[in-house]
Parts: C-alpha cells; sequence; structure tokens
C-alpha cells in the first residue's frame, strides 16, 4: 500500500502540476496567441526557445536552473535580497523550473488551435463592431477549445512525469520538494520495490487515464506534430 | 452621399492603383477576373488590409487618411464573406446576435426580426452552422450582416461558394434588401449573370486598376469593353409588366425604347423586372418587316460598329434612351450599309428575364 510519506509525495506532484499548468495557461495563451498571429520574420527564434525544453536533457535544464535560481544566481539572489528564502530547493523553485520544463507542452497546442481558428472568423468578428479583445475572448479562444483542454491536460500529465529537473533543483525535501517521481527513484536506490511497485501504479494510471481523455475529446490529436 | 476611395499599393507582383469616387446608393459592383484586386479593394474599404497612404471617405465621415485609419470595428458596415463564416461555435441565433449586442440601441435601424423574415431564416434559429445547407448558411450571414443596421453592406462574392441551384435561391433576397432596406452595397463579382441581376453601376477592374466605371447599362454595351465582346455579350433592359395575354401565354413589357413581347411571366402587372437581350438574338433590318412571325420589332438609330471577328461585328444601337447590342455578321453591315446615326429596326428573336 502507499504509505503516508508516498500520499504527500503524490499530493505535492499534483499540487505542483496544478499550480504549474495554472500559470503556464495564463502565460502560454498570450504566448501562443502572439506566435500564432505574428508575421515577424524571426518568430522561430522565440519557437526554438520554447520548444528547447523538448530536446535538452532535464539535468541541463536544471542544472542552468540551479544556477539562476541559486543563492548566488541573479533570480535567487534578487529574493534572497528582497528578503525570501533562495527559491532553489523550494517550492517556488520547483513551479519555476516546471513552468520552464513544461512550456512546449502548452504552448503549441495553444498554438496550433489558434492557427485552426484562421483569421476568417477574427475578419467577421471585426465587421460585427468587435474590438480585439473581444474577439480574442468571444472567437478565438471558444474556436479553440479543445487546444485549450490538450494544452492543459498535457502540461498537466508532463509535470507529473517531470523527474531530472526536480533532482537537480528540488533537494528531495520530504513535504516540500519531493515529489512522486523522487519518491520512486528512492524507494528502487532503497530496494522497496512494493512501494516503488504502488506510487508507479499510480502514476501510470493516472497518466493513462489523462492521455485517454485527451485523444477520446480530441479525435484528431497528435502529440508529435508538425 | 458618395464614397471617396484612393489606395496605391504595390506588394511583389500585387499593385493596386484605384482612385475612385462612387455614388454610395443602391448596388455598385466591382467585376473583373480574379487577381484584378476588386477583393484587395473591398477588404480595404472595410478595413480588413491596411494600405498605408490611402484615403476612404464615406459619406461625411473619413475612414482612412494619411496616419488616420479607423480599425473595421469601429467602422459601420455590414460584411458578407466569400464562403461560409458563420461562428461555428455559436446557434444561428447567437450568430445574428452578435453583432446586434456590439451597436447603440440608437444605431438598430434594421430590427433583427426584420432581417430574420427577410431572409426566411426563422426556422433555422436553432440550428448549429453545421447542420445548415451552403444557402442556409449564406442566408444567415448576409442577415448577421444586415442586423448591425450597417450604413454600407459589402458583399464579396456571396453566391461563390454556393452551388449553381442555390445561388436562385440567394440572389432574390440580395435583390429584396436593394428594395426594401435602401443600403448602399458594395458587390464584388467575376460573374457577368450575377452583376446582371444585381447592379446599378459597375466597376471593372483589372490588374489592381479601374478600367471603367458607371452605369451597369452603359458599361455592358460599350464596345471598347470587354463585356459587350464574345459569345455572351449582352444588353441588361429595366422594364415594367405592362399586361398579360392569356390567351396565348405572353407578356408584355414597357421599356424605355418601346414594348416587349414575351414567353408568360408570373408577375403581378406594375412590377419592375429586368431582362437580358442576347446580341445573338437581335437581328437588324432596313424597314419595317410585316408577315415575319417575330413579334419583337421596334425603330432604333445605329451608335457604333465594332468588329468582335473576321465574320461578325458587334452593334450598339439606341432604342430611345435605352442602349442595346446585336451581334450580326460584318457582311450583313455592309449591305445594310450600317453607320452611327442611321435608323434601323431592331427584331428580337428572344430576350429573357433574369433569373
Amino acid at each position: 500500500m502507499l504509505n503516508e510519506a508516498d500520499i504527500i509525495a503524490l499530493v505535492i506532484t499534483l499540487k505542483l502540476a496544478f499550480i504549474s499548468t495554472l500559470i503556464l495557461l495564463l502565460l502560454g495563451t498570450p504566448l501562443a496567441w502572439w506566435l500564432a498571429r505574428t508575421r515577424w520574420k524571426f518568430k522561430f527564434i522565440p519557437e526554438a526557445i520554447v520548444a528547447l525544453p523538448l530536446v535538452l536533457p532535464p539535468t541541463v535544464l536544471g542544472f542552468y536552473l540551479l544556477l539562476v535560481l541559486g543563492p548566488n544566481g541573479p533570480l535567487g539572489g534578487l529574493v534572497e535580497a528582497a528578503g525570501g528564502r533562495p527559491l532553489a530547493f523550494t517550492f517556488t523553485g520547483l513551479v519555476i523550473g516546471s513552468i520552464i520544463y513544461s512550456m512546449p507542452f502548452v504552448v503549441q497546442p495553444l498554438q496550433d488551435a489558434f492557427n485552426a481558428v484562421g483569421q476568417r472568423p477574427l475578419e467577421v468578428a471585426a465587421t460585427l463592431r468587435a474590438s480585439p479583445l473581444d474577439r480574442f475572448f468571444t472567437v478565438a479562444v471558444p474556436l479553440a477549445r479543445p487546444g485549450f483542454f490538450t494544452a492543459a491536460v498535457l502540461g498537466f500529465a508532463h509535470t507529473i512525469g517531470e523527474f531530472g529537473v526536480v533532482l537537480m533543483i528540488g533537494g528531495n525535501i520530504p513535504g516540500e520538494t519531493r515529489v512522486a517521481s523522487i519518491a520512486i527513484y528512492d524507494h528502487v536506490e532503497g530496494l522497496q520495490y512494493a512501494h516503488a511497485h504502488w506510487l508507479s501504479a499510480a502514476l501510470l494510471v493516472l497518466s493513462f487515464l489523462m492521455l485517454v481523455a485527451v485523444y477520446g475529446l480530441n479525435r484528431r490529436f497528435r502529440l508529435v506534430q508538425q | 452621399m458618395t464614397i471617396e476611395a484612393r489606395f496605391q499599393t504595390v506588394r511583389g507582383d500585387f499593385s493596386l492603383d484605384i482612385d475612385l469616387k462612387i455614388p454610395s446608393s443602391g448596388v455598385t459592383s466591382l467585376f473583373g477576373p480574379s487577381g484584378c484586386g476588386k477583393t484587395s479593394l473591398i477588404r480595404a474599404i472595410a478595413g480588413l488590409e491596411q494600405h498605408s497612404g490611402g484615403y476612404l471617405k464615406v459619406g461625411t465621415s473619413i475612414w482612412q487618411d494619411n496616419d488616420y485609419f479607423l480599425p473595421p470595428h469601429r467602422r459601420p458596415l455590414g460584411y458578407v464573406f466569400q464562403e461560409s463564416s458563420l461562428f461555428e461555435h455559436l446557434n444561428v441565433r447567437r450568430n445574428l446576435e452578435y453583432g446586434v449586442k456590439r451597436i447603440n440601441r440608437k444605431d438598430r435601424h434594421v430590427a433583427l426580426d426584420n432581417a430574420i423574415d427577410l431572409l426566411e431564416i426563422g426556422d433555422l434559429l436553432t440550428r448549429m452552422p453545421a447542420n445548415l445547407s451552403g444557402g442556409e448558411r449564406q442566408r444567415v450571414a448576409i442577415a448577421r450582416a444586415l442586423a448591425v443596421s450597417p450604413q454600407l453592406l459589402l458583399l464579396d462574392e456571396p453566391l461563390a461558394a454556393v452551388d449553381v441551384s442555390r445561388k436562385q435561391e440567394i440572389i432574390p433576397y440580395i435583390e429584396s434588401l436593394h428594395r426594401e432596406l435602401d443600403i448602399p452595397m458594395i458587390h464584388v463579382s467575376h460573374l457577368p449573370e450575377e452583376v446582371a441581376r444585381l447592379a446599378d453601376r459597375l466597376v471593372l477592374m483589372e490588374s489592381g486598376r479601374v478600367t471603367a466605371a458607371g452605369d451597369v447599362h452603359e458599361l455592358f454595351t460599350r464596345l471598347d469593353l470587354a463585356l459587350a465582346q464574345g459569345a455572351g455579350a449582352a444588353s441588361i433592359i429595366e422594364a415594367v409588366v405592362a399586361a398579360h395575354d392569356t390567351k396565348y401565354q405572353l407578356t408584355c413589357m414597357a421599356f424605355g425604347g418601346g414594348q416587349i413581347t414575351m414567353a408568360g411571366i408570373d408577375l403581378p402587372v406594375g412590377t419592375a423586372a429586368r431582362l437580358r437581350l442576347a446580341a445573338r438574338d437581335v437581328s437588324l433590318t432596313l424597314e419595317h418587316q410585316s408577315g415575319t412571325s417575330i413579334l419583337n420589332i421596334f425603330p432604333a438609330i445605329v451608335d457604333g460598329i465594332a468588329r468582335s471577328s473576321d465574320a461578325q461585328v458587334m452593334v450598339r444601337l439606341m432604342a430611345a434612351n435605352v442602349p442595346l447590342l446585336a451581334s450580326i455578321t460584318r457582311k450583313s453591315a455592309d449591305e445594310l450599309q450600317l453607320e452611327p446615326g442611321k435608323p434601323v429596326f431592331v427584331q428580337i428573336k428572344s430576350i429573357a428575364l433574369l433569373p
């Protein structure tokens, strides 16, 4: 069975995924909208930056985050100077890491969805007196709804599956930064296979259900695109 | 009220060079082959395309001038797009209400119910766009554009995505807008039939330029323009149903140059209708023929002659103030010694009501 520490690790994992996904949707929506609409000829550069976590080893990402968020890093130092704790080895640090790590899984489905909406419905809305912001909320967002759903589930699922980044910047502090994937690693290291089984099975079922939801509700969805 | 538009743009191999002043009443059709810039022009008028340095004045309000650009959502216009452009996430009623909700109550001159009645879409209100036929979708789109009480209605090939039989279904609705609402319309088309049916005025375009602009009857019969050349050449005649001959199932139509008898049509006496007279259905004689099966013979004056092929010439005639075209052989033209100013008799083999 899952012991209390495992349940806490699962709760932290879900909390991390939930908060990260929420922030990712808030940040990713305007970014994806801009990427879908801009005619800037260098838009491939921000696109490449967003996609970078797809190919970068998580340890590399985690290493740089550690430098940036640690007490001597620019961001960590700033927070410390403002009277806060350095971000490395904190839950907040994990959220920041997850946001960067899962960014492509949120931005790309949103960008594809906005692209699929196309220019025409927005032009129609403009001729029906809708201002740009009005058009965005009453036309683009509702028409891109499957994309929002996909983005949210993928962002959430991918954050749950995060390991390397957490390992580098999380510090494995029980009750704060120890997430399920790290707990499984610990159990295996300690040869506690029964515990590893339960936790792994929990993650497996959870991840499978989320993907079933994405594919089931969004029939044309493909994880690997373009 | 007039519309003044000046746009000059060069983008790659596309250029737009427009300096146009059109009275903004009735229907003005922008007519030309695809790629001639007619859609760019109507989009520029709507503000959907921004051509820097352009000038656009509609009535007394400036919509674009130098650095000033009134964004499309602030322009009091209605726009019907080429293909169905209904919001797929809203049902018909909510599509119709989308624009209405966004205009001031005092600017609502066209009641939504009125637009619904006019386009006969009352039965469709709860349906989703995905469950409508092409013709129904376009009728809803027209009603939606009307419901914002536009000062100017722009129609960008509204029938292009509708199949042929459905076109006949929609044209009467557009015509009725014209008759009943008195909203000036600018209409884009590449189909002569559509223009012949709807336009009061034509703006002919080619390679981003206006080649001719003016009254539709005039432009259809101008010998120097492509419309009056080729096999499809025809003149448009405004007529009124004068009488019905029930014995022979014929209808007598009065027009500026006299009367025309045609196969019986089902319209009440006094109804205005447009007739299309194909140039190849017109023959000319110097004297009034008797003992002929042809019912329609009336006098006209030769206005101009242009050679349309080695064997054929196109003759432009004036029957009183109505311009007509006749396509005859060059040999006949020589034998009759046709020249501008010469009186002739026009014989009409057949004439059709514009469908």
